[in-house]
C-alpha cells in the first residue's frame, strides 16, 4: 500500500446471526482481508435505523456496510427484508443529497460464509478507494 | 469507572499479527483504564484465575478482554466476573480476529475497537441482564409419537404438560400404520398403551380438537391463547359409548382410512375405536342436523345428554415455560405428480397401511379398492415426488425405502401366492437391523426389486399398467397389476407455516420447522425456549422420532430445574 493512497474508513453494521459470526469465521480460518471495516455488532439487520447509516457518514466514514442474514433466513423472520427497504429508500435519498449510493451496501452473508464476508470487505474497500474520500466529510469537519 | 484491559496473544495467533506492545502502550493513558495486563493464553482457567484475581485487587468495575471471538470467551469472562461481583455486562470481549493486511493496519484496528469498546462501558447502562423465574409447565404442540413421548418424559419429571392436538385423539400417523419395522410390532399393541398413560397421567392435562391461536411472552414466560374448536358434543358427559355412531343415518368416507372406497364413517364419529380421549365429535359438514335441520338422532339417543348443536368454539390462556413443537408431517398429494392418473386403484403408503390393517376397513384382507377383488400383484413404486426436483422436492423421504418394502413383505404375508414388485432409485436403509430386514423380505418373501423409474402408470382395462426402466438390465419393463402403491413424499403438516410464524420460528425452504443448527442443536429453534421434535423438523422414521422426543423433554426438564433464569438484554456492541 503506498502511502499516499487514499484508505477508506468502513463501519459495519453486521447482524449477530449471521455476518458477525461469518466475520469471526474469516478471522478464525485465516482469512486475510483489509484492515479498513470496523464491525458493531446489531442484532438483526432490520434494528439498523437508517439514521444511524445517515449518523455514520456525517461522521465521516466513507461507506457503511449493513451485513443481514440470507432471505426466509433472518432469526426473527422479516428483519432482513425490512433492511432491504428502508436500505432501498436511504439511497435514493442519499442520491437526492448527490451522495453516490454506492457507499452503502446491503449484503446477505450467512453465518458459514467467512470467505463471502471477506471477498465482499475487500471489495468495498477496492470500491471505495476508487470513490475517493466521502465528499460529506469535507463539508462538515469544521 | 474503573476499567481494566487484559490483552491476548493468543499463543501467535494474535502476537504475530498484531503488536501487542504497541496496544498495551496507546490504552495504558486512555480515559479510564487503570490497569493494563498481557497474558500468553486468557482463554485457559489459570488466566481467568488471575484476571478475577486483578480484578479484585485493582478494585476494577469493568473489564475489556481481547482474543479471538467473543462467541467463544464472552461467556467464560461473564462468569468469572459475575463470581467476584461484578454485573456481567461490564465484562466486554474485543473480537481482535487476526485479519492481518499488514501490522501495522491491523494494530490500528486493534487500537480503535478497543478504544471503543472503553467508550462504550462509560456509556453504558448498568445490568443489562434481567431475572425470572421460570413457569415449570410445558406445551407441547402436535400429539403424533414423538408429542406423546415428549409429553411423557416431562411429566414423569415431575412437571405439568399441556398437550394440544388438532384432531379429536393423540395418535398421530403411526396410529394409522399396520405393522412398523423393522420389528414389526402392531401400533395398537406398542402406541396405545402410551396413549393411553397420556390420557390418565396427573401431570398431563389433553386438549384435544384444539389449536394454537396466539403466542406471546419468552423462555420461561409465555403465554398461549388455545382454541378449543366446536366437538357439539360435551366432552364431560360423553363417555364414547358409541351408541350415536350406531344410530346416526349420515355415512361419509373416513379421513383416518384415508378415504379409500372401504372406509366409512358416520357423522358423528371417534377417529379410530382405541381414540384418546375417548370422545366423539360431529363433523358439521355433513352432519343431518345442520345440512338439512331435520336430524337429532344422536341427542336423542345418546344416555348421557351429551349432544350440543349449540357448542360454539371457545377460547382458553395458558401460561408456559418452555413449548414443544411435535407437529408431524403430511404426504405429497398424489394428484401433483401428472405421470400417474387418479384411480381408486393407484394409492399411497397411508392408504395401502389401512388396507393392510388386521383392524382397518378391510379387516387385513387385501382387496382392490375400485372392485373388492383380492389383489394379486402390487407395484410399490419409490421415491414419488422425493429426490426429484422438477417436482421440488429436492430431499430423499427416509422411510419410504423401508416401508414399501415392509408392506411388500406384509402384503407377502397376506396374499401367498401373489407378486410384489418394488421399483426403486436406491435402497437407502441404515437404521438398526433395516439392511438384514430388506434380504429377508428379497429372501424369504420373494420380493422384486427392479432399479429404475417408472415413467407412466395408467388404466388398461381391469388391470393398471406400470412403464418403466429396469435400469440394471437397460430394458423396458412393463407390468400389469392390480394395485400400484406410491411412496409419496413426506411434507410438512399443513398448517406448519401458520403456526411457526404464531410462534416466531422460522421453517426451512420446504416448510418444515427449522432447527437453529441443525447439525449440533437440531432440537432448538432459534426461539429460547421452543423445542422441536419427530417429523415437524423433516423425514424420519419411528426410532428416531422418539429420540428427538425425549431429547426436547430433556431440555425441557433442564430448563425446569432451574428456579431463575438470567436472560440478557442485549444491545449493540
Ligand atoms: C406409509 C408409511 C408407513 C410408515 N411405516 C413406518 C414404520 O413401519 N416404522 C417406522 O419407524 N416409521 C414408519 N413411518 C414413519 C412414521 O409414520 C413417522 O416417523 C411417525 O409417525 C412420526 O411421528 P410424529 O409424531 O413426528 O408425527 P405425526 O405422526 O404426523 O404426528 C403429528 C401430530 O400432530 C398433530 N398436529 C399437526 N399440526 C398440528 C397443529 N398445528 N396443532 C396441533 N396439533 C397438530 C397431528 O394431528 C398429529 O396428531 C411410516 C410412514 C408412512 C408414510
Ligand atoms: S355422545 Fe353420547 S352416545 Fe355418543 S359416544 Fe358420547 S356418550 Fe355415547
Ligand atoms: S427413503 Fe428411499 S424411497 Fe424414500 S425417498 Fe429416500 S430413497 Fe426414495
Ligand atoms: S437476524 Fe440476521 S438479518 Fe435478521
Amino acid at each position: 500500500m503506498a502511502d499516499n493512497e487514499f484508505e477508506p474508513n468502513i463501519v459495519g453494521f453486521l447482524c449477530n446471526w449471521c455476518t458477525y459470526t461469518a466475520a469471526d469465521l474469516a478471522g478464525t480460518t485465516r482469512m486475510q482481508y483489509p484492515t479498513n471495516l470496523r464491525p458493531i455488532r446489531t442484532m438483526c439487520s432490520g434494528s439498523v435505523d437508517p439514521v444511524y447509516v445517515i449518523r455514520a457518514l456525517l461522521s465521516g466514514a466513507d461507506g457503511v456496510l449493513v451485513g443481514g442474514c440470507h432471505p426466509g433466513d433472518c432469526h426473527y423472520v422479516s428483519g432482513n427484508y425490512k433492511a432491504r427497504r428502508r436500505i432501498t429508500i436511504l439511497k435514493t435519498i442519499l442520491n437526492t443529497l448527490g451522495l453516490e449510493d454506492e457507499r452503502v451496501w446491503l449484503r446477505w452473508i450467512s453465518a458459514a460464509e467467512g470467505r463471502k464476508f471477506a471477498d465482499t470487505v475487500s471489495k468495498f474497500t477496492e470500491e471505495l478507494r476508487k470513490q475517493g474520500p466521502n465528499p460529506v466529510k469535507k463539508y462538515w469537519s469544521t | 469507572m474503573r476499567i481494566g484491559i487484559f490483552v491476548c496473544h493468543c499463543s501467535l495467533n494474535v502476537s504475530a499479527t498484531i503488536d501487542v506492545e504497541q496496544v498495551i502502550r496507546e490504552v495504558t493513558e486512555y480515559p479510564g483504564v487503570v490497569y493494563v495486563e498481557a497474558y500468553e493464553d486468557l482463554c485457559l482457567d489459570p488466566a481467568l484465575e488471575r484476571i478475577k484475581k486483578s480484578a479484585a485487587e485493582k478494585g476494577l468495575e469493568a473489564v475489556v478482554m481481547t482474543t479471538c471471538s467473543p462467541t467463544t470467551h464472552q461467556q467464560c469472562l461473564r462468569d468469572a466476573m459475575t463470581a467476584v461481583g461484578l454485573p456481567p455486562d461490564y465484562a466486554q470481549v474485543v473480537d481482535i480476529r487476526y485479519d492481518h493486511e499488514t501490522m501495522e493496519t491491523a494494530t490500528r484496528k486493534a487500537i480503535d475497537l478497543l478504544k471503543a469498546t472503553v467508550d462504550d462501558l462509560w456509556a453504558k447502562a448498568p445490568p443489562a441482564t434481567f431475572s425470572l423465574s421460570p413457569i415449570k409447565r410445558a406445551l407441547i404442540i402436535g400429539g403424533g409419537i414423538a408429542g406423546i413421548r415428549a409429553a411423557l418424559d416431562i411429566a414423569d419429571g415431575g412437571y405439568e404438560v399441556i398437550l394440544v392436538e388438532k384432531t379429536s385423539s393423540i395418535g398421530g400417523h403411526m396410529i394409522q400404520l399396520s405393522e412398523t419395522f423393522p420389528t414389526l410390532d402392531c401400533p395398537q399393541c406398542i402406541e396405545t398403551p402410551w396413549m393411553v398413560d397420556t390420557g390418565q397421567h396427573p401431570n398431563i392435562k389433553m386438549l384435544a380438537y384444539s389449536e394454537v391461536e396466539k403466542v406471546s411472552g419468552c423462555i420461561g414466560n409465555f403465554r398461549v391463547k388455545i382454541r378449543r374448536k366446536a366437538a357439539y358434543v360435551d366432552w364431560d358427559k360423553c363417555n364414547g359409548c358409541g351408541m350415536c355412531m350406531q344410530k346416526c343415518l349420515t355415512s361419509v368416507p373416513a379421513e383416518f382410512d384415508r378415504y379409500i372406497n372401504f372406509g366409512q364413517r358416520k357423522a358423528i364419529y371417534k377417529p379410530f375405536a382405541q381414540a384418546v380421549p375417548n370422545k366423539v365429535v360431529i363433523d358439521r359438514e355433513h352432519c343431518g342436523h345442520f345440512t338439512t335441520g331435520l336430524c337429532s338422532v344422536c341427542e336423542k339417543i345418546c344416555p348421557n345428554e351429551a349432544i350440543d348443536y349449540s357448542q360454539q368454539d371457545s377460547f382458553m390462556e395458558v401460561e408456559v415455560g418452555a413449548i414443544v413443537v411435535a407437529t408431524g408431517y403430511e404426504l405429497l398429494p398424489k394428484g401433483e405428480i401428472r405421470e400417474f392418473e387418479e384411480d381408486p386403484d393407484i394409492i399411497d403408503g397411508l392408504q395401502f397401511e389401512r388396507i393392510l390393517c388386521p383392524s382397518g376397513p378391510t379387516d387385513g384382507v387385501i382387496l382392490r379398492p375400485s372392485d373388492g377383488k383380492v389383489a394379486k400383484e402390487v407395484v410399490f413404486i419409490s421415491c414419488v415426488g422425493s429426490r426429484d426436483p422438477e417436482h421440488g422436492l429436492p430431499y430423499c423421504s427416509r422411510v419410504c425405502c423401508m416401508y414399501s418394502v415392509k408392506m411388500a413383505m406384509l402384503y407377502k404375508h397376506a396374499v401367498h401366492d401373489g407378486q410384489a414388485y418394488i421399483f426403486y432409485m436406491d435402497i437407502r436403509v441404515t437404521g438398526k437391523g433395516y439392511e438384514e430386514f430388506v434380504q429377508r423380505a428379497v429372501e424369504e418373501n420373494g420380493v422384486l426389486y427392479l432399479r429404475g423409474r417408472v415413467s407412466k402408470v395408467f388404466r388398461d382395462g381391469d388391470k393398471i399398467k406400470v412403464w418403466g426402466v429396469d435400469t440394471l438390465t437397460g430394458k423396458r419393463v412393463e407390468i400389469s397389476c392390480d394395485l400400484v402403491v406410491l411412496a409419496t413424499a413426506m411434507i410438512p403438516s399443513p398448517g406448519a407455516k401458520e403456526l411457526a410464524s404464531k410462534l416466531g420460528i422460522a421453517t426451512d425452504e420446504y416448510g418444515f420447522m427449522a432447527e437453529i443448527h441443525p447439525k449440533l442443536r437440531p432440537l432448538e429453534s432459534a426461539v429460547p425456549g421452543i423445542y422441536l421434535a419427530g417429523t415437524a423438523t423433516g423425514p424420519k422414521d419411528i426410532p428416531d422420532a422418539v429420540a428427538q422426543a425425549s431429547g426436547a423433554a430433556s431440555k425441557v426438564l433442564a430448563l425446569f430445574s432451574k428456579d431463575e433464569l438470567i436472560l440478557e438484554k442485549v444491545a449493540a456492541s
